[in-house]
């Protein structure tokens, strides 16, 4: 049914009708309003799963970490710091295979402490062996709950839904809330491959001296890469039962006329179509692509959709501290060696730490590639706030 | 709709600013129109300046950005005005709705816009017994621009709100709808 509800309300809503067994997690802005929801879900009976109150974020990944290796299905959130601190657990959900499903409600690090979106959150944990896939609207984000289940229990590869903190969390606008039956027949049971068990004992992920260590990782690269088909199979399942298109691998919208092509993810391309559509109307060709599927990354997909585009301009709220765009270089990485010459790919980072992205710093963005490829730029950088010294 | 409509709520935490804005957007909702509503925070507490912002549109609203250019600007406490440019981007022909006993005239704001004022701490206190004066604020909107049905509204407060707290500040947006319309 459609509603006009909060983000995290449509979350709580669509993480209850995949039926989890066992959910912990630990209140974080702004994921809080998540969790909460879940909690009175699973308190007033509406869903039969285990509620388990931690103390830490460390814990409450160590929860799942162990429900989901006894054969229950899972579901976690965090935040910014609360994902750092689940960050050693993260790393071994992925090693152990275990198909757990967590919210990053993005919000940026420490220090200095910011409560306000950006994407560096996930990013620190890009390279864990988890699927990331990043929500531009809360449509995206309560339907890519539902796919999250299906993808990591057919992949044995744990799933991280990035939605922007505030801009989505915190937005009401209109989500379409699926009815329990048609989640069931699109979401079957979670059949576990191995379980822990004290009848069977059993150890995962123990040990692995240097003749093993090597070969998990292959499999588990391998096993990235692979998912993409099931990423793909899943959105396409789900678009086909739910009638629309939500996650898969990228989006893109106007891209194919375009003298411009910006990449970017997460909820800002919204933003980046209204800008596309008003610079159409004023006879300029700029197109969108979007990456929905973060990691694993897809590569081929973009050289397709891109190969003829001279000049691209990634927009990322994120940055590796002195190398620079993370999109960007990903980006750059996609073309052959022999393809790069001529093209030009800018980078610009953007929103960091809640920092507001108007119509107005992309159509600058836009305007200033057009003029000269950019190597990286601070889009909204308020210099007059920087001492000579530190520029 | 001619294009779409961008309003922007100023008060201090605690006054229902993001509550009014959700209800707003709830009740478009029903109307039959697209609507977003989002808070900008900092960190919650009460009597901070807040922010919250709503769009309505007969189409899906896609952008993120904050309310920098608003058709509507509404102002749930007066004493914020000294501190905060809360008239920052106003529309020259929109209108700016604020809850004071003056009349707009006494206010002396350097704006083009239409300014209209209602007492609504002083309803509130009365109605509802306490200094909430979000429900006669949006009473006085919907009154003033006729963007979101009084019906809707109330629908959304009774559905939030179940109960006396409801029905008091249902009982408060019809108030603020009266006086209105004898204006």
């Amino acid at each position: 049914m459609l509603k006009q509800i909060e983000g995290s309300q449509a979350v709580a809503d669509v993480v209850a009708l995949c039926r989890p067994n066992v959910i912990s997690a630990y209140p974080i802005t702004p994921q809080t309003h998540i969790v909460e929801d879940l909690s009175v879900i699973v308190g007033q009976g509406k869903l039969d799963a285990e509620f388990v109150n931690v103390e830490s974020e460390f814990t409450a990944a160590s929860v799942v970490l162990g429900a989901s290796a006894s054969g229950a299905r899972t579901y976690t959130a965090t935040s910014s710091q609360g994902l750092l601190l689940m960050a050693e657990v993260i790393y071994c959900i992925a090693g152990m295979r275990l198909p757990i499903v967590l919210t990053c409600a993005n919000r940026a690090i420490s220090a200095p402490l910011s409560i306000w979106n950006d994407q560096q959150d996930s990013m620190a944990v890009r390279d864990a062996g988890w699927i990331q896939l990043f929500a531009e609207d809360n449509q995206e984000a309560a339907d890519l709950h539902i796919q999250a289940y299906k993808i990591a229990e057919q992949t044995f590869l744990p799933v991280m839904v990035c939605m922007d903190g505030f801009i989505l969390t915190h937005a009401f606008e209109p989500v379409d809330i699926p009815e329990q039956k048609e989640v069931d027949d699109f979401l079957p049971p979670f059949k576990p491959r191995h379980i822990v068990d004290p009848r069977w004992p059993r150890g995962i992920g123990l040990y692995a001296d240097p003749r093993f260590y090597m070969e998990t990782r292959y499999i588990l690269h391998r096993a990235m890469e692979k998912s993409e088909k099931t990423i793909k199979e899943v959105s396409a399942d789900f678009a086909k039962t739910f009638g629309r298109d939500s996650g898969g691998f990228i989006k893109t919208y106007k891209l194919k006329e375009a003298d411009v092509a910006i990449v970017s993810m997460g909820s800002v391309v919204g933003t980046i179509k209204d800008l596309i559509d008003q610079l159409e109307e004023e006879g300029k060709k700029v197109g969108l692509l979007q990456i929905c599927s973060y990691r694993p990354f897809p590569r081929q997909e973009i050289y397709n959709v891109l190969k003829d585009k001279m000049n691209i301009v990634v927009l990322e709220k994120c940055i590796s501290l002195g190398r620079g765009g993370i999109l960007a270089s990903d980006i750059r990485w996609s073309f052959p060696r022999a393809e790069k010459k001529d093209r030009n790919i800018s980078s610009f980072i953007a929103g960091l730490g809640g920092r507001n992205i108007t119509v107005d710093d992309l159509r600058y963005m836009v305007e200033k590639v057009e003029k000269e490829p950019v190597e990286l730029e601070f889009l909204g950088l308020k210099k007059e706030l920087i001492a000579d010294k530190d520029l | 709709m001619k294009h779409m409509i961008e309003i922007r709520i100023h008060g201090r935490g605690g006054q229902g600013n993001v509550a009014a804005a959700e209800l707003l957007s709830i009740a478009a909702f029903q109307d039959g129109k697209f609507a977003q509503a989002f808070p900008s925070f900092g960190a919650e507490r009460v009597g901070a300046p807040v922010q919250a912002f709503v769009r309505i549109d007969d189409k899906k609203v896609r952008t993120r950005e904050d309310v920098l250019h608003p058709d509507y600007i509404i102002v749930q406490d007066y004493s914020l005005m000294e501190n905060v440019p809360v008239l920052d981007g106003l529309k020259p022909d929109g209108l700016l709705l604020v809850n004071s006993e003056k009349p707009p005239e006494e206010l002396n704001l350097k704006t083009t816009a239409t300014v209209e004022t209602i007492p609504a701490t002083e309803i509130a206190i009365e109605i509802i017994g306490r200094p909430i004066p979000n429900a006669i604020m949006i009473g006085a909107f919907c009154s003033i621009t006729g963007l979101v049905s009084l019906e809707a509204v109330q629908e959304a407060i009774m559905a939030r709100f179940p109960g006396k707290v409801g029905e008091n500040n249902v009982a408060a947006l019809e108030r603020a709808h009266e006086i209105m319309q004898k204006r």
